[in-house]
């Protein structure tokens, strides 16, 4: 008994003196950050999160990895009523979907986020990446392709070809696609004919979809779906696979961290876009400190620290020139980057709107078509 | 599973329900307890009392279950029908379109526009419209983007007016000009008071003017309760919406307000003249909408705003088993489009044979864990245990090192030479590896129920039907099969129950033809937002499994599941 009344007067003391202290900064003194887990979340924490903790003596910043569920979990919280996030990491198409939803606040970009160091806004800064008002760009990442080396068969080329993958004459070999139409379907119009400023006229219509299937129909036996982003990486690694599609900061750990069989063929690869978004209904305590630490989290410097980590590109325009070499390997991080021009010579930008209105639909037939 | 003990009039003791029954039977008079009140009444209230006490205890976990339990399930089952967003943010719209023939193939009157107009605009400021957008999303392909644009465009039809009323007199966007005009006299003067502490006294709309000028008077009202509750803002230092100036222009020109005599009349009275004028710019609101995206001008958005109208709907259900509402009524829906009945066939068939190779797997290792000595019982036990303790998803990507081409099997096949090396079996991403890694998975479940039953025959049984002559199969069919039947259809029910909601193993080791309907619901839930649809899936598995079970219950019957001696 007299234990637990020992227990409780501490921790009321301590409530009332993290109550006083947040009172007296007019912020939270803890964050609850989301993220992906795995190296991009060890990166975040080493770019971001340490620097601004040692910064800020009696900060404390907890991860919690369920950036995959986001969208879901903000829904169901917002429903219960008791927002437990902070800042969630999420990647574009999922940030307009909350800011949709109005699960998301929407931030002005050039009051809340830092200058650059030459004076340049914010918003003109991250120029065309701030896809909504809700959005707060970190990273460029590319969904792009991986190969195994030694499973290029002799008297071939390497791939360097998006069509290679549709291609099981030249290059025999189960592939590994994202279990999802979006990229996979513009990829088979792409190597069916269709020219690349015309692939979403083409989807749009029924014919067109008919017309990706059908494309993707003809290398079905060999393709292995994956649906998390470590499952291509694992089974190029097991040599399941000759070929297959994931991020591209994942291909790089398989390459040069885990020294593989691998390389990249960058043709054709996806841009998308990670970033913050910060949860509608903060109290305003909390919405303070997550406000100071984004501005510290996605100012120029730190962008360019992460890309020390994780081969992704920083968002901010500012940031490139400052990328320097990998933390641990020491290898110029630039040629890794998917936006460095030897790279990012056909190139495709993720269609935000046109998958916020198709993606229900093509959806419905692309998973008819796999079950088939 | 009723036990003997339970039964009050087995016990012999005096329970007050016994005395009771005592009580009733004497027919000598009311017995009396000691302290002079009949003994019935008495022994009633102590009976009552027991009760309550057993509530009591059972309490916590009653409501545990029914917080924790009973009612999140409820609420996500209603969802299957619960449709109220689209009435809730275009009320106008919805009672304009009750008379639109939705099979016409035409586009509504005018008046639905205007509704619109009003409704949308309204629901943008209040950011409800991209919700809405993505609700209808599911119905039509397109209507997401449609209400985001019409969010942002909405604007362009007010600001017609708008321009042309200040171009008249800059009052006309102003606050407070706006704010005399339409406000009530005493809420000005105590919204002027206000401190700025506690709420804001609520805006009141003048009697007069609201005659005068109905729709400005809601649009303003509208407006200035939104500025104070949302925003914080008095009304007296902003702006109205441009959807006020719209109100205006139709009130004006449809009513007289030559005879108004209120504040600001000057000023009405001039923007009255301007309106009359031949040179007033106008905007048609099916123009406007037309403007903003042609879309709007087709008839589909309407049907599909009119067919999900109602606060309940049969949508999700009806998209659940492979069909859609038409104008027409429901229809199949195309052929590749189909994937939910497939998939229901599917869930069933592959957990009836998980079941089964449970089952054929199962039986002997708990016949054996029955009939060895105990020492040897245990450790085979642990072994059948040991995969229990362990994560699932470890277990699940064992299975992915095993059976993968370049897997542990596959590999000592080729090595063996049985099998050529570029002729590796697939066993993997398919039926074959859900059901393996699936039935290793629900083992367990199996061999339990099997093991508690099977241990309690007894063992003289065997040995009477052999000292009576019977061989060893008829020993066993005839005597110890019969009597491990209820640990069978125990495990059974256990096994097929929990695969048919399973969704993680299908779709780590299922490729395309190995998954389930859970991993579509778990799709919904937790990637396309489609929560109706899931839950209506949810709901139509629910009611298989119960019919499942009815089924069971009528066929083999439920007293003849045992779990335990």
């Amino acid at each position: 008994m007299r234990l637990s009344k020992t227990l409780l007067a501490t921790s009321a003391l301590t409530v009332a003196a993290a109550g006083a202290y947040a009172a007296g900064h007019g912020m939270a003194d803890s964050m609850t950050l989301v993220s992906w887990g795995g190296a991009y979340q060890e990166s975040q924490q080493n770019a971001y999160v340490e620097p601004y903790v040692a910064m800020n003596e009696g900060v404390s910043a907890t991860w919690d990895e369920s950036s995959a569920e986001a969208v879901a979990k903000l829904r169901a919280m917002n429903e219960a009523g008791n927002i437990t996030w902070d800042l969630v990491d999420v990647v574009a198409s999922d940030a307009i979907r909350l800011c949709d939803e109005g699960l998301a606040m929407e931030v002005d970009h050039d009051e809340l986020l830092a200058p650059a160091p030459d004076g340049t806004d914010a918003s003109d800064d991250f120029g065309d990446l701030i896809v909504s008002d809700c959005f707060i760009p970190q990273i460029v990442y590319s969904t792009t392709f991986g190969y195994r080396t030694d499973m290029v068969p002799e008297g071939a080329d390497a791939p360097s070809d998006i069509c290679s993958v549709f291609d099981l004459e030249t290059y025999p070999g189960k592939r590994a696609l994202e279990k999802r139409p979006i990229n996979n379907m513009e990829w088979a119009l792409l190597c069916d004919g269709v020219a690349k400023e015309d692939v979403y006229d083409v989807l749009e219509t029924d014919e067109g979809q008919d017309q990706a299937l059908a494309k993707l129909d003809t290398i079905k036996d060999e393709v292995i779906w994956w649906s998390a982003g470590a499952d291509t990486p694992q089974l190029l690694a097991d040599g399941e696979i000759f070929m297959g599609s994931t991020y591209n900061g994942r291909l790089f750990s398989v390459i040069e961290e885990q020294d593989q069989p691998v390389a990249m063929m960058w043709d054709a690869q996806v841009f998308d876009l990670d970033g913050w978004i910060i949860p509608e209904g903060l109290p305003e305590d909390r919405l303070a400190r997550v406000k100071d630490f984004v501005r510290f989290a996605t100012d120029t410097q730190r962008l360019a620290d992460q890309a020390k980590y994780i081969s992704y590109g920083p968002a901010r325009e500012s940031s490139a020139p400052l990328v320097s070499t990998h933390a641990e390997l020491g290898i110029e991080m630039a040629p890794h980057m998917p936006t460095d021009p030897n790279n990012a010579q056909n190139t495709f930008l993720y269609n935000y709107e046109f998958w916020a209105d198709y993606r229900d639909d093509i959806d419905a037939k692309f998973q008819a078509w796999l079950a088939q | 599973m009723t036990d003997a003990a339970t039964e009050p009039d087995k016990i012999t003791g005096p329970t007050p329900d016994n005395a009771l029954r005592a009580a009733d039977k004497a027919d000598s008079g009311p017995v009396l307890a000691a302290d002079g009140t009949p003994l019935k009444r008495s022994l009633n209230r102590a009976l009552r009392a027991q009760k309550l006490r057993a509530l009591m205890l059972i309490a916590p976990l009653l409501i545990f279950v029914l917080v924790s339990f009973i009612a999140p399930i409820g609420d996500m089952l209603f969802r299957s029908v619960e449709n109220q967003i689209v009435r809730d943010t275009l009320p106008r719209t919805v009672v304009a379109l009750a008379d639109y023939d939705a099979e016409s193939g035409e586009l509504p009157r005018d008046e639905v526009f205007e509704a619109a107009y009003y409704d949308v605009f309204f629901a943008a400021e209040r950011k409800e419209h991209t919700r809405l957008g993505s609700r209808l999303n599911y119905e039509q392909t397109g209507a997401s983007s449609l209400f985001r644009k019409s969010g942002r465009g909405i604007e362009d039809i007010g600001e017609v007016y708008l321009d042309q009323f200040e171009d008249l007199d800059e009052n006309w966007d102003e606050a407070r000009p706006w704010a005399e005009l339409m406000g009530d006299p005493d809420w000005i003067a105590a919204q002027e008071a206000w401190d700025g502490n506690g709420s804001m006294p609520e805006f009141e709309v003048r009697s007069d003017i609201s005659d005068l000028l109905p729709r400005t008077a809601e649009a303003y009202e509208i407006f200035a309760r939104f500025m104070q509750t949302e925003e914080g803002d008095s009304p007296l230092e902003e702006e109205p919406w441009s959807v006020v100036h719209t109100a205006l222009y139709q009130d004006l020109a449809e009513n007289d307000v030559s005879g108004y005599t209120g504040p600001r009349a000057d000023m009405l009275q001039a923007a009255d003249e301007l309106v009359a004028s031949p040179d007033f710019e106008t905007i048609a609101f099916r123009d406007g909408f037309e403007e903003i995206d042609e879309d709007w001008v087709a008839p589909e958005i309407w049907q599909t705003i009119k067919m999900y109208s109602p606060a309940y709907t049969s949508g999700y259900f009806l998209n659940s088993i492979d069909m859609q509402k038409t104008a027409e009524g429901p229809a199949l829906r195309d052929e590749d489009e189909r994937i939910y009945g497939l998939l229901f066939q599917r869930t069933m068939f592959m957990s009836l044979v998980i079941t089964f190779s449970c089952i054929l797997l199962g039986y002997p290792i708990a016949y054996l864990l029955s009939n060895l000595p105990a020492s040897k019982a245990n450790l085979l036990m642990i072994l059948v245990l040991l995969p229990f303790w362990t994560s699932l998803l470890v277990r699940t990507s064992a299975w992915k090192v095993m059976l993968q081409q370049q897997g542990v099997i596959n590999d000592v096949l080729v090595w063996l030479g049985m099998v050529a090396d570029d002729a590796r079996l697939t066993m993997i991403n398919n039926q074959f590896g859900t059901i393996v890694a699936m039935t290793h998975i629900l083992l367990p479940f199996m061999i339990l129920p099997m093991y508690s039953v099977m241990s309690t025959i007894p063992p003289s049984y065997v040995r009477a039907a052999k000292s009576l002559g019977a061989t060893n199969w008829t020993t066993f069919w005839r005597v110890y099969f019969p009597q491990s039947v209820p640990g069978i259809g125990a495990g059974s029910i256990l096994v097929f129950i929990l695969s048919i909601g399973y969704y993680i193993t299908p779709e780590i080791v299922g490729g395309t033809s190995g998954i389930f309907i859970s991993n579509r619901i778990a799709y919904h839930i937790s990637s396309s937002l489609n929560w109706g649809l899931a839950a209506a899936l949810g709901s139509i598995l629910l009611v298989v499994v119960l019919v499942l079970y009815w089924a069971y219950d009528r066929i083999v019957g439920i007293d003849n599941v045992k779990l335990g001696g």
